[in-house]
């Protein structure tokens, strides 16, 4: 059998990352074929090349043997190629029949609602999905909408689907209802690509497994001969099998925070945060691992104060903090570093000292009757780019004209200020250059030093291990397990991440 | 197949946003000149004439005069928008500041000079207040669309003021629509010799304290941190309903000194229809200014001015409405201006892409 | 209260309510298609003044409409050229609409301030209809003007409810980026939209000179505009229920001054201030979040749309 779609070599580079090396990949029809690999690998790269929207700087594409050029997303549709984005593209105020005629060819004046609604009635339960065309988007849940953007690529006649992290929004009931329905697509004679990170769920609905790390693929095989270690080693790779400590950390047996069966649910109503308990203890480094979308935010959220627990206690030093504002918290000693750094941590239009202040700004430290105290404030904000070694255009300029790395040195700064209790660090060191990443490192583990309780989230097992004492893996909102850094690798960790319990070193 | 595309520029020097700026307000007054000739005038004379009256000492003053109004309305909004808070009522916050001030001006008890102009003053601040406030208040609580409700209260209190100037308040066995002029004790005095009143004094203050409010204070602090970034200031524990009431209060009563201006120290009475617009022209203004107070006090005169030279320049069958053409072409002008200085055009090749 | 009472206030009801309401729907377009133009009391004003300008000067009334309708033309372009091209805040420009309109109205308004077109849309009975009692002679003897609205409003609701187009004027002013990753040129449709709206608008001030009164004066409108922009908001962006808040409105207008003479006590700026009243308190109410509630407010309204900004 000839495959539907041949990548050849294809390689494309962003400034100074290469998202993809050299990569083939071939699709046959009829297979469900999974791209697997973590965040950056180079997998939505790959696929947006294939889709029309990158150009891919090298490489070439053939389909049905011919060779192709997709200049656009419009050629990709002549190709009836179509993919499912992990963020949705329909009008919720539409019903389910109205977007997805919104989306086909179809050129009709009135809109033929019955017509329509039975031929999608009709495309549902041929591929096994139950959805009702006449309710409206907003009234469905995140599995119907996803089933929807299906639908709206199957309607148009496409036969190479893509689906980018299909499950990541899916209960694990949702996922398997949406597997059956990709198999009978690919039954159908249909092609489909699924994004993934989850290496069980890919081993058993896919049929072969393409896994890409670094922008290179680094294993291709059918599903039957996939297993655990053969992914992983593909996934993560054989960077180190344990890590040894840099320095031997005293840490004391108080317990600065403790988290005890806290449960919270996120923007969508769903729930994101179930029954997490751990504690940190003064001068500990905590991480969490875990692939991003799994309750880091909302974890973080809750701990800093942003976000109601719906259930469970926090206790910090032994007071309970689980009903106190933001404000309260912050005056008891907790900083977060957000990921959101430039829509909460830091206010782009404001200069460095705007910044400086955020938190403070109302304390004697800055201001006196309600007068802003200009030279200790210059001074603060001087004292920081000094210590941090802060790279800016002058005092005076926008934040937000820093480079990535410069501007988090300064929430960073800001944060530790004023030896906190606990600092929150989501995602510290996310998209720094090396320089700043080391930087940030160092300080946060300078103030664990110093007594402050760390909790790490990062996606970066490397990051994870060198810094931490411990690491707590957190997998659909469930912290999966604990572990000393010292007891365990990067293989562990890594099937913890995937959902593994109960998971035994070099088993 | 080449295409255009804009693209964000780096931060250009305020010299050359100003001269920017000032290309723009030539273009605008070239736009009006267009319209002008339609009608038979020769823009140029027009112009030319505009700036003899407004330059001629008789012309300073009454630039001032009508200038004065505009500035406190100017100063008001601009101190809504500092919030992100759009004040179109500065009309009726003008009128309903001028009513309680001529109320206790004409009906209060007789009082010291100082005395009583320092009470009138308070209750045009108050009056301000309180119009902002029934706009403000189901802002904050429920999120209702300051603008159209502020809109709605302009006519709602011009009417009452219509009211009581056609009725109870009116000048007796008069005609217009006005009250007595208040008694000269209490006109706020002149300058020296020039015939500008001391009102000036007043709103210049009222900007440096506004313009090193802004700067200085923690409470212009939350303010821009509200307006720049609502997710920051609910992380930094700022009080954003509160804030609101307190800005579109504040912004109020700066407008209501309007009224006290007019009642103090130039018509000296109250009338109907008082503000015609001023409101509106604080919009203008406060836009142009950047919102800065010291700017709004320059541009604000200057637009006094093109009102007073509008009215002068009547004698020549040119319609009054010309200062208000020529205020909504500048602005619209710096409008599409101002774009130029944040994007350039550059052109791109078919194949090239945006990096991630 | 008799049957004739009862017809002329819905006469003159309906008069009003057509004035208001063809800027009315127009904006209603233009906010479904995402954006929010506050500058409808100027495109009111300059739709009265050109209209009333051409009948004065040129005796014909197609001619004063079809001015009308370039002017509207034009300023639409201006609007949209500065918010959907040049991404202006769209608040701020219509600020400039609103005073650039007035002023420029003003201006060339002057030299028919005071002069008699004697000429206007007299209102044509429609024969047979117009005897049903009651609503006969009140629906069905209006101006041309009212009638066409008469079949502008269930066009609307029909194109907006049934048709494909209505479908992606929907989705534009909800999710401009899902229609153009499904091939839509949202910046093209939206300027067709405002440019729609915009003609709409000065057609509403022609209306007030040409049909609701016959005088020129400065400011004439007095606020209608707001109105409009208020109905808008409180119609929940459906034509219908438009309708029926500008019948309305229409409808304690005239009540007020026709309670006036039969009540002295009361002054009359009471009345004149009653539709404001009116609009204020429904605003509260229909657009208060008083509880946490989903809005039918189109989601992206006034976001101006940056592909690149995805």
């Amino acid at each position: 059998m000839e495959p539907v779609i041949e990548m050849k070599n294809i390689s494309k580079t962003f400034g100074s990352v290469a998202a993809n090396r050299n990569v083939n990949l071939s699709l046959y029809p009829g297979e469900i074929h999974a791209l697997l690999g973590e965040n950056g690998a180079g997998k939505s790269t790959l696929m947006n090349i294939l889709t029309g929207i990158y150009k891919a700087d090298s490489g070439e594409i053939f389909f049905k043997g011919k060779k192709t050029d997709i200049h656009s997303p419009k050629d990709a549709v002549k190709l009836d190629i179509g993919m499912v984005h992990q963020h949705f593209r329909l009008i919720s105020t539409l019903t389910v029949a109205e977007n997805i005629s919104l989306y086909s060819d179809k050129r009709d004046f009135f809109v033929k609602t019955r017509q329509i609604e039975r031929e999608i009635s009709e495309c549902s339960k041929r591929f096994k999905m139950d959805v009702d065309p006449s309710a409206k988007i907003w009234q469905l849940s995140v599995g119907e909408q996803q089933r929807v953007e299906i639908l709206k690529l199957l309607y148009r006649g496409a036969q190479v689907l893509i689906l980018d992290e299909p499950s990541a929004v899916l209960t694990p009931l949702e996922a398997d209802g949406m597997f059956r329905t990709l198999r009978s697509m690919a039954e159908d004679g249909k092609a489909v690509i699924v994004i993934s990170h989850k290496m069980h769920e890919v081993m058993k609905n896919a049929d072969r497994i393409t896994v890409l790390k670094d922008g290179i693929v680094e294993d291709t095989m059918p599903a039957t001969e996939a297993t655990i270690e053969r992914l992983t080693k593909g996934v993560v790779g054989n960077r180190a099998f344990e890590h040894k400590y840099e320095e031997k950390r005293k840490i004391s047996d108080e317990k600065a925070i403790c988290i005890k069966h806290v449960s919270a649910i996120n923007d969508k109503g769903l729930t994101a945060v179930k029954d997490i308990s751990f504690d940190i203890r003064t001068g500990e480094i905590f991480g969490i691992a875990g692939v991003a979308g799994n309750g880091q935010r909302e974890l973080a959220e809750v701990i800093a104060g942003i976000r109601k627990a719906a259930e469970g206690e926090i206790l910090l030093k032994g007071n309970n903090i689980t009903k106190a504002s933001i404000r309260e918290r912050i005056n008891e000693g907790v900083s977060f570093i957000s990921e959101d750094r430039l829509g909460m941590g830091l206010v782009p239009d404001l200069d460095m000292t705007g910044n400086v202040i955020l938190k403070e700004y109302r304390t004697e430290k800055y201001s006196k009757y309600g007068v802003l105290q200009s030279k200790s404030i210059i001074d603060s904000t001087e004292h920081f780019i000094k210590e941090y070694d802060i790279r800016h255009g002058g005092l005076g300029l926008p934040v937000g004209l820093m480079s990535g790395g410069n501007q988090q040195k300064l929430l960073v700064a800001r944060e530790i200020d004023g030896d906190p209790v606990l600092i929150i660090a989501a995602y510290p060191v996310r998209g720094l250059d090396i320089g700043a990443t080391e930087e940030i490192r160092n300080t946060l583990t300078e103030a664990s030093l110093n007594g402050t309780a760390v909790l790490f989230i990062s996606e970066e097992l490397e990051d994870l291990f060198k810094m931490c004492d411990r690491i707590g893996v957190l997998c659909s909102g469930e912290m999966i397990g604990i572990r000393n850094v010292q007891e365990t690798n990067f293989d562990e960790v890594g099937r913890m991440m995937a959902g593994e319990r109960e998971v035994h070193k070099g088993a | 197949m080449h295409k255009m595309r804009f693209e964000r520029r780096p931060t250009l020097p305020i010299m050359i946003q100003l001269i920017n700026s000032i290309i723009f307000v030539l273009l605008a007054l070239a736009f009006c000149g267009m319209f002008m000739s339609v009608l038979g005038f020769n823009p140029l004379s027009v112009y030319k004439a505009m700036m003899l009256d407004i330059i001629s000492s008789k012309g300073i003053k009454n630039s001032i005069i009508a200038g004065l109004p505009l500035v406190f309305c100017g100063l008001g909004v601009a101190f809504g928008y500092r919030m992100n808070m759009n004040n179109i009522g500065g009309d009726g916050q003008y009128a309903l500041g001028a009513v309680f001030c001529i109320w206790f001006a004409l009906y209060g008890p007789v009082m010291p000079p100082a005395l009583k102009i320092t009470v009138m003053f308070l209750l045009a601040l108050a009056g301000g207040a309180a119009a902002a406030l029934i706009a403000a208040i189901p802002k904050a609580l429920w999120n209702v669309s300051e603008t159209i409700s502020s809109m709605m209260l302009n006519y709602i209190i011009l009417y009452v003021l219509n009211y009581l100037m056609y009725g109870p308040w009116k000048e007796k066995g008069q005609m217009i629509a006005q009250t007595t002029q208040i008694k000269k004790k209490y006109w706020l005095p002149e300058i020296g010799d020039t015939g500008i009143s001391t009102v000036l004094i007043i709103a210049v203050v009222i900007a440096v304290f506004l313009y090193w409010f802004h700067k200085k204070t923690t409470k212009g602090y939350e303010m821009e941190v509200v307006r720049r970034s609502p997710r920051a200031a609910i992380y930094a524990g700022i009080n954003v309903k509160l804030n609101i009431i307190l800005v579109l209060a504040i912004s109020g009563a700066i407008c209501g000194l309007a009224g006290f201006a007019q009642i103090t120290s130039i018509l000296h009475r109250a009338q109907a229809d008082m503000p015609a617009g001023a409101g509106y022209t604080g919009i203008v203004i406060a836009y142009l200014a950047g919102l800065n107070p010291i700017a709004v006090v320059i541009v604000g005169l200057l637009f006094g001015a093109l009102q007073f030279s509008a009215v002068s320049v009547q004698v020549l069958g040119v319609p009054s409405q010309i200062a208000t053409m020529i205020q909504g072409s500048i602005m619209l002008f710096v409008i599409i201006g101002s774009f130029f200085n944040r994007y350039r055009l550059i052109r791109i090749d078919g194949s090239a892409e945006r990096g991630e | 209260m008799s049957a004739d009472l009862i017809t002329s206030v819905l006469s003159v009801a309906i008069i009003y309510a057509v004035t208001v309401l063809y800027a009315t729907i127009g904006e209603i377009f233009v906010q479904r298609a995402g954006l929010m133009n506050l500058g409808l009391e100027g495109l009111m004003l300059m739709g009265a003044v050109t209209g009333y300008l051409v009948a004065v000067n040129q005796q014909n009334l197609p001619l004063a409409i079809v001015a009308v309708i370039l002017v509207g033309i034009g300023m639409g372009l201006v609007f949209a050229f500065t918010t959907i091209t040049l991404k202006a805040d769209q608040t701020v420009t219509g600020m400039a609409i609103l005073t650039f309109g007035t002023g420029l109205s003003g201006f060339i308004g002057k030299s028919v301030c005071g002069v008699s077109a004697n000429l206007m849309f007299e209102p044509i009975p429609i024969p047979g209809l117009y005897r049903i009692p009651i609503l006969g002679p009140s629906l069905f003897n209006q101006s041309i003007l009212a009638y066409v609205m008469y079949f502008i409003i269930p066009l609307s609701m029909i194109y907006i409810y049934k048709t494909r187009a209505g479908m992606i004027l929907r989705s534009l002013g909800e999710n401009p980026a899902a229609l153009d990753s499904a091939g839509y040129n949202v910046f093209a449709l939206r300027y067709v939209y405002v440019v729609f709206g915009s003609v709409m608008g000065v057609m509403s001030g022609a209306c007030i000179t040409l049909s609701y009164t016959n005088f020129w004066s400065d400011g004439m409108t007095s606020g209608k505009g707001w109105i409009a922009v208020a109905l808008v908001v409180f119609s929940r962006w459906n034509p219908l229920i438009a309708v029926l808040g500008a019948l309305l409105f229409g409808a304690i207008s005239v009540i007020g001054i026709d309670i006036q003479m039969y009540i002295h006590v009361i002054p009359s700026q009471v009345f004149s201030a009653l539709p404001y009243v009116a609009t204020f308190i429904a605003l509260i109410f229909t657009t208060g979040n008083f509880r946490k509630k989903r809005s039918s407010e189109p989601g992206s309204l006034c976001i101006p749309y940056d592909r690149e900004e995805r």
